[in-house]
């Protein structure tokens, strides 16, 4: 981590959103033991400021600021290798995924890229009910800034047939999107 | 059997190849596929990055559209899967989420019907011997890594239907097919998804972890149920030797793929040339491979016939009984004396009846007496097989061991060299 961190007892706001984030996870980070199968184990944690483990450790000591701006939880690939190795039960994936959302919807976002994919890819399923593969990667790449990137990809895919230029529609489109207007009305998205 | 088919948006585009093998080896194992009526996509990474309500809700319009039909659901795409699982889980276990749900998509959903992956299909409900049956171009020869990820076996409160550490159920479908299956650390492990794109960086290094510990595993090639995992061992693979420097040249199959053409079907007709990485002339390579492996195996177990205390006394009773047998083995100047035995002082039923004890010595003992006859171990063990199935051949070889041991040899070599050729056509 680097840096040194004052610990006092975690703030009553701290408190209710680990409260959430873990009932959303189903799980609970008091659990964890803090023995680092979960870091050993993860396929990123190479990459990550913060191990599995740390994530968790942070969550436990309620400090809910640092672990919604970790890195590692943009990093993190949902591969769940954590969770069904962790010898206490967390379901650390869940909890990462659960801070993920939580980061985005504060609008604290570390790792742009992945925010931004993510967006094209809802958009664009809420438009037409279906992935639009060709859309997402000049949307993508555009937003991005880095065009030529995956773009490369995209010439080759289309000669072979892969990737149609032009959006797959399903029928019931207005009902997708009735789908996602009612997930906002509860407060998501 | 029945089932209901979402093929999820990537089966429709980039991974086109296992939408259509798919659908093969659905005809081939006669499972009726009826496609989820106006399926939407089920929201993937993005959907459970963002909210866990929308995650919901989007499998959940396919199952509950699936659910009217009563039919289980398949879903190759391990993304798909893993989404639909979760929500049948949640479902089932959390009845307040479950209302939250039917009122997002305005349709009743019990998740009383479940969803399968292929593997699942293929291993569980339909059986690898139904597999076996069906095999009419075996892939003897291949050396595969069957390559999980994660989707497919974890959670494992959510799948269930394998191991999450060493999973078999590809692996036993594989073999089904002929094919060998390397027992490899990284089975299970993530090739980064969605990193591929989103940091590069990190996603090429684990795809090529993986890459390379199958190839270190001894595989030359990889098999693979997930669109995710095909586009990054695929497609990335040449982005990933250029990083890396080095070649990896790892074709990639769907299981599918190799289903239908161990089945008959030729390797275009489920768009294997539509791979990234070449991958139809190591299918094309499979036969010369297999009548290698085939070869090596005869060698094997004629050398662990020789040695077996069993087949040695079997051989000293020959030696007993036909006494040119043991000096044939004493080299050519040995093989030199019972020839002419036969011509000098034997009278005819004297010949006749060394004639018929060699018979009986090669009819009992094929592997050894080949190898006396041919030095080579893998020709040898071809004519220990002519042998053992053609009864004119062992006579003619049994005159001619105790007539003149050369033209014996000769005679042998020869028989091999048509075996051979027959097996060639
Ligand atoms: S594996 Fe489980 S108990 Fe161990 S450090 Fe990770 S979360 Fe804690
Ligand atoms: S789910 Fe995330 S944190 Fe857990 S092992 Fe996989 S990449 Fe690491």
């Amino acid at each position: 981590m680097g840096k040194a961190l004052q610990l006092l007892p975690a703030s009553a706001s701290d408190k209710a959103l680990l409260a959430r984030l873990e009932e959303e996870a189903g799980t609970s980070a008091k659990l964890c033991y803090q023995c680092g199968k979960c870091s050993a184990g993860c396929p990123v944690g190479f990459a990550m400021d913060n191990t599995p483990r740390q994530v968790i450790r942070l969550l436990q000591l309620g400090l809910l600021n640092e672990a919604l701006d970790a890195q590692s939880i943009w990093i993190c690939a949902s591969c769940e290798t954590c969770s069904a190795r962790c010898p206490r039960g967390v379901d650390i994936a869940a909890l990462m995924d659960a801070l993920r959302r939580e980061a985005l919807k504060q609008g604290r976002i570390n790792d742009k890229k992945v925010a931004v994919f993510n967006q094209a890819f809802l958009s664009g399923v809420k438009k037409f009910g279906r992935t639009y593969e060709a859309g997402l990667l000049m949307q993508h790449n555009l937003l991005t800034g880095q065009l030529f990137k995956d773009a490369e990809l995209g010439l080759p895919m289309m000669k072979r047939g892969k990737l149609s230029i032009l959006p797959e529609k399903i029928k019931g489109r207005d009902q997708i999107k009735k789908i996602f207007d009612r997930v906002k009305e509860q407060g998501g998205e | 059997m029945k089932m209901a088919y979402y093929p999820g948006c990537s089966l429709d585009g980039s991974a086109m190849e296992y939408g259509l093998s798919t659908k093969r080896t659905a005809e081939i194992l006669g499972v009726e596929l009826v496609e989820i009526e106006d399926w939407n996509c089920c929201g993937a990474t993005s959907g459970h990055n963002t909210d866990k309500l929308l995650s919901l809700a989007l499998p959940a319009r396919n199952l509950a559209i699936a659910e009217q039909t009563g039919l289980d659901v398949l879903a190759p795409c391990a993304a798909c899967y893993s989404r639909f699982r979760n929500t049948e889980h949640v479902v089932r276990h959390d009845p307040q989420i479950r209302e939250k749900i039917e009122n997002v998509i305005e349709m009743e959903y019990k998740a009383s019907n479940d969803t399968l992956s292929i593997l699942e299909l293929l291993v569980n409900k339909l059986g690898t011997d139904k597999i076996a049956a069906k095999v009419t171009a075996s892939l003897k020869g291949m050396k595969a890594a069957c390559y999980y990820g994660c989707l497919l076996v974890r959670p494992r409160e959510h799948t269930g239907f394998d191991d999450d550490e060493d999973p078999q159920s590809m692996d036993k479908v594989v073999q089904a097919l002929g094919a060998m299956t390397v027992d490899w650390p990284h089975k299970t492990e993530c090739c980064g998804a969605a990193l591929a794109t989103s940091r590069p960086d990190v996603g090429k290094k684990m795809i090529y972890e993986v890459i390379k510990n199958a190839k270190a595993a001894g595989a030359e090639c990889m098999v693979t149920a997930c669109p995710l995992c095909m586009m990054n061992l695929d497609m990335r693979q040449a982005a990933v030797e250029k990083e890396y420097k080095t070649d990896l040249q790892m074709p990639v199959y769907y299981v599918t793929e190799l289903l239908a053409i161990a089945c008959g079907d030729a390797p275009r007709k489920v768009g294997v040339e539509r791979h990234f990485v070449e991958a139809e002339s190591y299918l094309a390579s499979l036969p010369a491979k297999a009548a290698a492996i085939e070869a090596e195996e005869a060698a094997r177990a004629a050398a662990k016939a020789a040695k077996s205390p069993k087949a040695r006394k079997a051989a000293a009773d020959e030696g007993a009984s036909a006494p040119a047998t043991a000096e044939t083995a004493g080299g050519p100047a040995a093989a030199a004396k019972p020839a002419a035995a036969p011509e000098g002082a034997s009278p005819d039923g004297d010949l006749e009846k060394k004639i018929n004890a060699m018979i009986k010595g090669l009819q009992k003992n094929p592997e050894k007496m080949a190898l006396k006859l041919i030095a080579d171990e893998e020709r040898a063990a071809i004519l220990a097989e002519i042998i053992k199935s053609d009864e004119k051949k062992v006579a003619k070889l049994a005159e001619l061991m105790i007539s003149d041991k050369d033209k014996a040899g000769k005679a042998a070599d020869a028989y091999v060299a048509g075996e051979l050729k027959k097996r060639a056509k």
